[in-house]
């Protein structure tokens, strides 16, 4: 993985002294709480319902051992002993003090960590398929190219002060992972006829009030010339995107307002100004930084592993763990486990500093002391010999991160919801923990197959429900907590949005609403058909009629 | 308001009017700052008075505007309404770097100290404040980072470039170490 | 019931963000019990500008006026966002609990 050389120590370093400075004087009252907002966002902290709340990056979802056991005494040390993984590979801490944060930075700048742009109207971490590097389907690793996105949108001068927030996905493969198309800007790989690698460039994409896909608005675009590209979409954005309304202020309103050909053609224009300049990628640079993501030194293993065919075999448990929570890897007899932070009940994307050590002890037993975090809200091990499958499954049962639900209806993603968050109109946790409970039992849910489920407390959307089978929204009416639900997304390389199925359930009945949703699916499925492909076939009307048959709702 | 030019303070000897009236009246106070409205209305008028011509040029107005009068201006003003609205950075990094303006790039309005690294790589060199206060906050105000990653227009080599130096200079003493090999005993 | 409407003023703590009262001596409790509050727009008014200077000065952060009835003398906070600022997360576990 990526190591910092003294270029990145030193600038994360002068970050972190720039930062302790800002506070200083926020503390003194030189500053108002006006001017440092904006400061201390572009440093991911917030202000939230109970306290301050610091977000932390973890580029392109990749931690190492030394990383994750630095998250987990963080929390222990400067919070409350958990901490709460995000949809877009971030770590979130509930509880720090405002005076402490500067050395929370200090932390983790001695991990090679940050908390730069996770916040702010900025170009925030950059995502990338949560399996790079690993997946079989893949062209190249994505994360190379994340990271030399990570360092040129660092503080960058022109575009610090965006219209809006800015959010970039990259994949190199071609089942997108990291819903590229929910981005402002989704980065795909492609080969062209030469089998030279470029960029399928996707604009305009994003969730919130207006769910839009992103489009393309270039199919291919040579890897060296990625920056000088960005930068010519960034700089249009800056000078042309909305800032008179903030629910208008995303690129894709833009996008929408100008017309995809006419912002392509706009980006075109600036991009030939700027091309073939200073932003080129030298050959030598990217290779430099691709070497650091090279594969690590796998054994020579057997694809064939019968040991780990004998453990399915007399454990039921650890059969649908295996079947619901481990993937295929590109090296033979490798295996990527996920493990869930979906305990039946517990919150969703959580983990206690206990499990966060315990992850890094097993990453290192098992793996090349290499986690990964996931779109999902769950940590994986990317690199474990078949053979040991069992004997980690069992270390991670104990420790209350052995479900086997991932992709599964109960491997729900939820925001904070009106539990912690400022913006939340309704809670989503006590959702998702009663919904999950719902379908704790595990023949059941391995019954159901394939399913997502997502659930926002607000219009922005920072569960993406938009894009999931079933998606779950919070609304306030008059000071009670409705649901709505939406049904038909999807949040892959096919990403759709859903569609509203009708009014809206209370906190007691969508649970309720729930299960008669997955009832219609069970009677109507053909054969294997997962969810999304039964919905699609039937179309709504079979779970509307099932849904408001009765009074159930309001 | 006070001004600071080229990391000092100076008076501020320019005259922001969009007051055409009385052109003669206008002749004798100096350098004029006006709005490109008025630039484009009354340019015969301006270039008349002889004196140096300063431009404003609002947010949303792009330089493409001006593009072929620059030379005409010894001075441009952008304008932050707001600290948070930062398109004033795209125009000065066209102006400097599209359009080849070589003038006094001045900055007004909302302009902080925390903001100021920023403008300054993008091309501005002189900084009207609102209070004596913030004037010297900026005066203050010391360098909090030594390099970057992006090329931009304070001319400073970038991180990228002096790897590529390093990684040159390497090659040439130690033939065939160049490069990182992944380094997995994190 | 009474028709007035009773508010009292939050805001969040500076130092740590947490989530305090004013109360009548001028001071900032995490006890809503401790909440002066006002029973009528005027002194409501006059509440929020001494919260305000305790803005201005950098104590606390974001101060607002909230609904509040009085629950046999017991200050409750009449919406659900309310409610929770007061008890903290509803799905606190020994971990979470304030």
């Amino acid at each position: 993985m990526y190591r910092y050389d003294e270029f990145d120590h030193a600038f994360v370093a002068e970050r972190v002294t720039q930062f302790r400075d800002q506070v200083a004087r926020r503390i003194s009252g030189e500053l108002s709480e006006d001017e440092f907002k904006p400061l201390r966002l572009m440093n991911g902290l917030y202000l939230q319902l109970h306290a301050y709340m610091l977000r932390v990056a973890i580029p392109y979802g990749t931690l190492s051992a030394l990383q994750m056991r630095k998250l987990a005494h963080i929390a222990r040390t400067y919070d409350r002993g958990y901490g709460h993984f995000t949809t877009r590979q971030n770590i979130q801490y509930n509880w720090p003090k405002l005076g402490e944060v500067p050395d929370i930075l200090a932390e983790l700048a001695a991990v090679e960590m940050h908390a730069i742009q996770t916040s702010g109207n900025c170009i925030r971490n950059t995502t990338a398929d949560p399996l790079a590097g690993v997946a079989a389907d893949e062209i190249e690793d994505p994360r190379a190219y994340a990271e030399i996105i990570r360092q040129w949108s660092t503080l960058h001068p022109e575009f610090s002060f965006l219209p809006r927030k800015f959010k970039i996905a990259v994949t190199g493969a071609p089942n997108d992972r990291a819903v590229t198309r929910g981005h402002d800007i989704g980065l795909r790989m492609h080969l062209d006829n030469a089998g030279a690698a470029g960029f399928e460039v996707m604009v305009g994409g994003g969730q919130g009030r207006t769910p839009i896909m992103a489009k393309t608005i270039r199919a291919f675009l040579p890897v060296d010339q990625l920056l000088s590209y960005l930068e010519a979409i960034l700089r249009v954005y800056n000078q042309l995107g909305r800032r008179d309304n903030i629910y208008k202020a995303r690129i894709k309103i833009l996008v929408q307002n100008v017309g995809v050909e006419a912002f392509a053609d706009l980006v075109e224009a600036e991009w030939r100004h700027i091309r073939d300049g200073a932003l080129d990628l030298p050959t030598e640079e990217r290779d430099r930084i691709a070497a650091y993501f090279s594969p690590p030194p796998y054994d020579d293993l057997s694809e064939d592993c019968p040991a780990l065919d004998n453990a399915i075999d007399a454990h039921p448990h650890f059969a649908a763990w295996m079947e619901s929570n481990v993937q295929a890897h590109k090296q033979p007899g490798y295996a990527i486990a996920t493990i869930s932070l979906k305990p039946h009940g517990g919150i969703p994307g959580d983990a206690s500093a206990a499990q966060m050590d315990a992850v890094a002890d097993l990453s290192e037993q098992y793996g090349f002391g290499e986690i990964r975090v996931s779109y999902k809200q769950n940590l994986i091990l990317p690199d474990i010999p078949k053979a040991d499958l069992y004997a980690l499954w069992l270390v991670l049962d104990r420790w209350d991160l052995a479900t086997a639900n991932a992709g599964r209806i109960s491997d729900i993603i939820a925001c904070p919801g009106l539990d912690y968050c400022n913006l939340a109109n309704a809670r989503s946790i006590p959702i998702a923990q009663r919904i999950s409970e719902r379908f704790s039992d595990l023949a059941r849910e391995r019954a159901i197959g394939d399913l997502s489920l997502n659930i926002s407390g607000c219009i922005n959307a920072c569960a993406h429900h938009h894009v999931a089978n079933i998606g779950i929204l919070g609304v306030d009416k008059k000071g009670t907590e409705f649901y709505q639900i939406t049904l038909g997304g999807v949040a892959n390389e096919n990403a759709t949005i859903g569609s509203i199925i009708g009014p809206a359930f209370d906190e007691w009945q969508i649970a309720d609403a729930v299960e008669t949703i997955v009832d219609v699916y069970l009677q109507q499925r053909e054969k294997d058909e997962p969810f999304i492909d039964t919905y699609q076939r039937i179309g709504p009307d079979p779970f509307k009629e099932k849904l408001y048959a009765t009074d159930q709702a309001r | 308001m006070p001004l600071i030019k080229h990391g000092k303070r100076v008076e501020d000897t320019w005259h922001d009017t969009d007051d055409f009236a009385d052109v003669q009246a206008l002749a004798a106070l100096g350098p004029v700052l006006v709005s490109v409205e008025v630039w484009q209305q009354h340019r015969d008028a301006i270039l008349a008075l002889g004196s140096p011509i300063g431009l404003r040029l609002a947010p949303g107005q792009t330089p493409d505007l001006v593009a072929a009068d620059l030379h005409y201006f010894a001075m441009i003003a952008l304008e932050f309404a707001k600290f948070t609205d930062g398109r004033a950075y795209s125009q000065a990094r066209l102006l400097r770097q599209r359009h080849g303006f070589k003038g006094e790039l001045r900055a007004v309005g909302e302009v902080l100290r925390d903001q100021l690294t920023f403008m300054l790589r993008c091309g501005f060199d002189s900084f009207s404040v609102n209070t004596e206060r913030q004037a010297q906050t900026i005066l203050d105000t010391v360098a909090e980072f030594a390099l970057w990653y992006q090329p931009a227009l304070d001319g400073a080599a970038t991180i990228p470039a002096l790897r590529q130096r390093t990684v040159a200079a390497h090659r040439n003493t130690e033939p065939g170490t160049a490069g990182c090999a992944a380094n997995w005993a994190y | 019931m009474s028709t007035n409407l009773t508010q009292a003023i939050t805001a969040n703590r500076l130092s740590d963000g947490f989530v305090v009262y004013l109360t009548a001596q001028d001071q900032w409790s995490e006890r809503i019990e401790d909440c002066q509050s006002a029973d009528d727009p005027r002194s409501a008014e006059t509440l929020f500008a001494r919260a305000q200077h305790h803005a201005d000065s950098g104590q606390i952060v974001g101060p607002y006026l909230f609904k509040i009835v009085r629950d046999g003398g017991h200050p409750v906070p009449l919406s659900r966002r309310e409610i929770i600022r007061t008890t903290g997360p509803s799905v606190g576990t020994d971990l979470n609990l304030k």
